[in-house]
């Protein structure tokens, strides 16, 4: 039988960028938690992801969504210098806010907020996008990923001076790079294969 | 294309042994190897499955080009050739990408307080000659393609069903969904590194 595609149950569509948590729907079959192989258990990196819809149908592919998964852990997770956790995760939502993935936003405008306790700075950038004013380390940081997030690409040498006088070192500049380029890949995946539901 | 260590990144933005850039991403240990095993495992897999090597390479350079990124799009039309594509075909990409040129991210959002930030811009169709060049299956891919990287906003299941409709698996499509999504990333790293190398 051809593949079709899934029709979500009735839910709520978020239509404002929120720091609530929010579900999300696959518009394509998952695999079933009962049909993993050790290969799809491998590509999930942690068990407990295979309660997620959305890991068991990237795990379609396992051996793309066990790489996916430990780039994104060592760009966010990593500990050793660099960029603070809050300010990573400050790169994503950027990233998310402009591409306009607001699944992906919702998540890590709370991690961001969480680390950084801005949560009024980090509400600010949802609500009103990645032009509002935060203070001038912020707002190197979101036009960096801005820049970076555009297609074709507007990063330039003016965004790594700026990066640099706001106080960030190389290692630290290269984190805002993986940061905002991993939201370019994330995005794509939760706008493309489902929705949000509030 | 493969650098002193054999990793795709490095050699696209020239990073040596030893330099400045070579430090700060051997800081980064598991981001550095495992975009090097997401680069292989979609262009070189033990299983092709679903994508064949021809469409894989065909929508990496599609979507190179669309990034104007030309040291990456070289890398993909070599695969491209290297994959046993026809001259007709690679020649369909390169129209497609002439045709589909643009600037993102635009489009719309669920109606609410967000339309106002709403942007139009191109629906890619695929021209009827480039079609005839990249046959059915691709011709989707491309337009799906051209969405995702331009207007990932706009993406609703209709889309996933023209797919399933020109024949692709929904296997296929989380495959070709990851390329364009993996592309995505490895571009603006690409793009980034190089950048902060030479300012």
């Amino acid at each position: 039988m051809a593949d079709t595609t899934l029709t979500p149950p009735a839910h709520t569509v978020p239509t404002a960028f929120t720091r609530d948590q929010l579900d999300w729907l696959p518009w394509l079959e998952p695999l079933a938690v009962e049909a993993l192989t050790e290969r799809h258990l491998a590509g999930l990196v942690d068990a407990a992801r295979a309660k997620s819809p959305y890991f068991r149908l990237l795990a379609r592919d396992p051996d793309v969504l066990g790489a996916r998964t430990r780039t994104d852990k060592d760009i966010f997770y990593n500990a050793d210098a660099g960029l603070p956790r809050a300010e990573r995760e400050l790169a994503a939502t950027a990233a998310s806010r402009f591409n306009g993935c607001i699944y992906c936003a919702s998540v890590h405008a709370r991690f961001a907020a969480t680390y950084s306790k801005r949560e009024a700075d980090v509400q600010r950038l949802l609500d009103g996008g990645t032009g509002v004013d935060l203070d001038e380390r912020w707002n190197a940081i979101v036009a960096a990923s801005v820049a970076l997030t555009a297609t074709p690409i507007a990063f330039g040498p003016q965004h790594v001076e700026r990066l640099r006088r706001a106080g960030l070192d190389d290692l630290a500049i290269a984190d805002v790079i993986h940061a905002a380029a991993f939201f370019n890949w994330a995005n794509r995946l939760m706008l493309s294969l489902g929705e949000p539901a509030a | 294309m493969s650098g002193p260590h054999n990793d795709v990144i490095d050699a696209l933005v020239g990073i040596a042994p030893g330099t400045a850039l070579d430090a700060i991403r051997a800081r980064r240990p598991d981001a550095r190897t495992h975009a090097q095993t997401s680069y292989r495992a979609l262009f070189a897999p033990e299983d092709f499955g679903d994508v064949t090597a021809v469409e894989r390479f065909a929508v990496a350079r599609f979507i190179a080009g669309l990034h104007e990124a030309a040291d990456v799009a070289a890398l993909y039309a070599e695969g491209l050739a290297g994959s046993g594509a026809s001259a007709a075909l690679r020649a369909a990409v390169d129209a497609a990408i002439a045709e589909g040129r643009t600037q993102g991210p635009y489009g719309s959002f669920p109606p609410g307080p967000l339309s106002g930030e709403n942007t139009a811009g191109p629906v890619y169709r695929v021209g009827d000659e480039t079609g005839r060049g990249l046959g059915r299956r691709l011709a989707a891919a491309f337009e799906h393609t051209h969405m995702l990287i331009f207007h990932p906003r706009d993406a609703a299941a209709p889309a996933l069903q023209a797919l399933l409709d020109a024949g692709w698996s929904t296997t296929g499509i989380v495959t070709l969904s990851q390329l364009v999504a993996f592309l995505s990333f490895q571009i603006r790293v690409v793009a980034g590194l190089r950048t902060l190398a030479h300012a």
